[in-house]
């Protein structure tokens, strides 16, 4: 008998002794259209019965050429090819390429903007977060508990209509601050939000956090260690529920964060329930900072003094020169740009996100590059299902949150 | 946690690689530094291990095309970030538009494998001794590396858009 009769080689080129084999060995297609996937990538996986032996990732099924098209457009155009990256959270990504370009410009903003911008990415964080918990409770059979946090997060969606008119690919903001400062409307339902949060988020979080079932299903699934997370560049909750406390809010703070009092959550095992709960408690830190910059929201302007990326008042452009000729320069693309080059990372619903700008003084980016959170750790995603059960692969996948829009960028 | 300011990184840096630093600047608030391509790992490697700069995380690897630059077409730009002084470096490494080649980082940040296969698919850029260099967000049978700037955005030849009218 020959020694190799005995051995398999899988698609991946690791080489198995048979006898460590329980059934047969089968390979089936873990998306790219698997309604589990939430998005469209593809894992093939090689699975020994039930259990997971190796799995080869193909990404890029919604590549849309973002760093490309960036070079084309001004800047103040980019903000909505922002939009696209992690959909769940857009007003994060906005802000920071907003932010991101001031840095370039030098621009200090007013004390106002920055608390106006936390209340929304905070608003944001939340969404992001909401959608992610809500997802792991689908995967693991609680359709329930998928459709509770919704009113919430309409009511969130509700606050960004009032902004900007949209929900999803929000294109909130401009270079300098907001468009408009925060209307009655918005004002009255922001302080709804925050009475009547908590409670619907607590009735909610009571269906999971203890649930019997909901812990035997996530308790141990998908974990990876703090070292392989770091090797990885894990950031975000993923990285905080391993038990690291990175946060670009803290180690950097932008926007004013340092203003604010809140904690970081971190769990120990980094498996699904600490990410969970990881995400749980970030919401009611997001909650707590929300407050504390509402009732602290300064007064004054509501965007910097920065007429060459600032869209004047319609009413200005009729009437005024210098309203006219920067309205033609900003729509036109013409503003004086420096020459240089800037990275800027805000805490993004997923973790890091962050923006390498480089200006030669044109009209666009020379080079703009956005570090996606979710396309550096998504590679990990193989060694954290080695050896589980496809159902855990699947609650794997939902609990790190990766979202197609920031993965192929 | 303890932020270092880049005056002191800068003087730690011209003392832990002393000949190996071509040129060193501030530009807005991160110390940039280049090396040659090829004392970049060997660089990298020493600023990672050091105990009291202690690079930790490799946050970006990324590439720049610079046509008009003869014999410097390509960089490759990398981002690192102390955790323990809190704060960032940006690393560059100047390559020519012939046969691009510098050494992988897989094997001190498990995180450069995509991040170097996604330069590779957008500039062309080969890292040596990379587990797996292949194309991973274009298909695999494109035959060019997009990000490179002498593949415009749009169709030349279009004749409904003139370009003229918008400043380009």
């Amino acid at each position: 008998m020959n020694a190799n009769d005995n051995l398999i080689r899988l698609s991946n080129g690791q080489v198995l002794s048979k006898e460590t084999i329980d059934g047969d060995i089968a390979t089936i297609n873990f998306g790219p259209t698997h309604p589990a996937t939430h998005g469209i990538f593809q894992n093939i996986l090689t699975v020994d019965g039930e259990k997971i032996l190796n799995s080869v990732q193909t990404v890029g099924y919604i590549h849309r050429a973002f760093e490309k098209l960036a070079e084309r457009r001004p800047y103040n155009q980019i903000t909505p090819i922002t939009d696209r990256l992690n959909y769940c959270s857009s007003p994060i990504n906005n802000l920071g390429w907003h932010m991101t370009v001031e840095k370039l410009l030098q621009v200090k903003v007013p004390k106002r903007v920055d608390y106006m911008r936390v209340i929304i990415m905070e608003l944001a964080r939340i969404a992001d977060h909401l959608i992610c918990d809500s997802i792991i409770g689908v995967d693991t059979g609680a359709l329930t508990s998928f459709f509770y946090p919704f009113s919430e997060r309409e009511k969130i969606y509700e606050l960004y209509e009032e902004m900007c008119g949209a929900r999803l690919t929000t294109n909130m903001g401009r270079i300098g601050g907001f468009d408009k400062d925060f209307n009655p409307v918005f004002h009255a339902k922001l302080k709804e939000f925050i009475r009547t949060f908590p409670a619907a988020f607590e009735e909610w979080n009571g269906m999971l956090e203890r649930n019997r079932i909901f812990m035997d299903r996530t308790k141990g699934a998908g974990p990876i260690s703090a070292e392989r997370a770091l090797a990885y560049g894990f950031t975000g909750p993923n990285l905080r529920a391993a038990g690291v406390d990175y946060d670009v809010r803290v180690m950097h703070p932008y926007s004013s964060y340092e203003d604010f009092d809140f904690i970081i959550p971190v769990g120990v095992n980094g498996d699904t329930y600490d990410r969970f709960m990881v995400r749980q408690e970030e919401i009611r830190q997001s909650l707590r900072i929300i407050e504390q910059a509402y009732n602290n929201l300064p007064e004054g302007p509501f965007h910097a003094e920065v007429p060459e990326f600032f869209l004047p008042d319609k009413k200005d452009v009729y009437n005024n020169m210098e309203a006219l000729i920067y309205h033609f320069k900003i729509i036109m693309g013409e503003s004086e740009v420096p020459v240089g080059e800037v990275y800027h990372s805000v805490e993004g619903g997923n973790g890091e996100l962050g923006y390498y700008l480089i200006s030669d003084g044109g009209r666009s980016p020379y080079r703009l590059q956005f570090r996606r959170p979710c396309f550096i750790y998504y590679q990990a995603y193989p060694e954290m299902i080695t050896g589980s059960n496809i159902s855990d692969a699947v609650i794997t996948l939902s609990s790190i949150n990766v979202i197609a829009g920031e993965l192929d960028a | 946690m303890q932020k270092m300011t880049n005056s002191a990184l800068a003087e730690a840096l011209n003392s832990l690689l002393g000949e190996r630093i071509v040129t060193s600047e501030e530009l807005y608030d991160t110390l940039v530094v280049e090396v040659s391509s090829a004392d970049a790992f060997s660089v990298i490697e020493t600023l990672k291990l050091d105990p009291k700069l202690s690079f930790n995380f490799l946050t970006l690897i990324g590439g720049v095309h610079y046509p008009e630059n003869p014999g410097r077409e390509l960089c490759v730009v990398y981002h690192l970030h102390s955790w323990k002084n809190a704060i960032r470096l940006r690393i560059k490494a100047y390559l020519p538009a012939e046969n691009p080649s510098i050494q992988s980082l897989t094997s001190l940040y498990e995180t450069a494998n995509w991040m170097e296969r996604e330069t590779f698919d957008f500039f062309g850029i080969k890292f040596e001794n990379h587990p797996n260099l292949t194309r991973i967000l274009n298909m695999d049978d494109m035959d060019y590396h997009p990000m490179l700037k002498e593949h415009p955005l749009e169709d030349g030849t279009r004749e409904d858009k003139d370009d003229r009218f918008f400043g380009r």
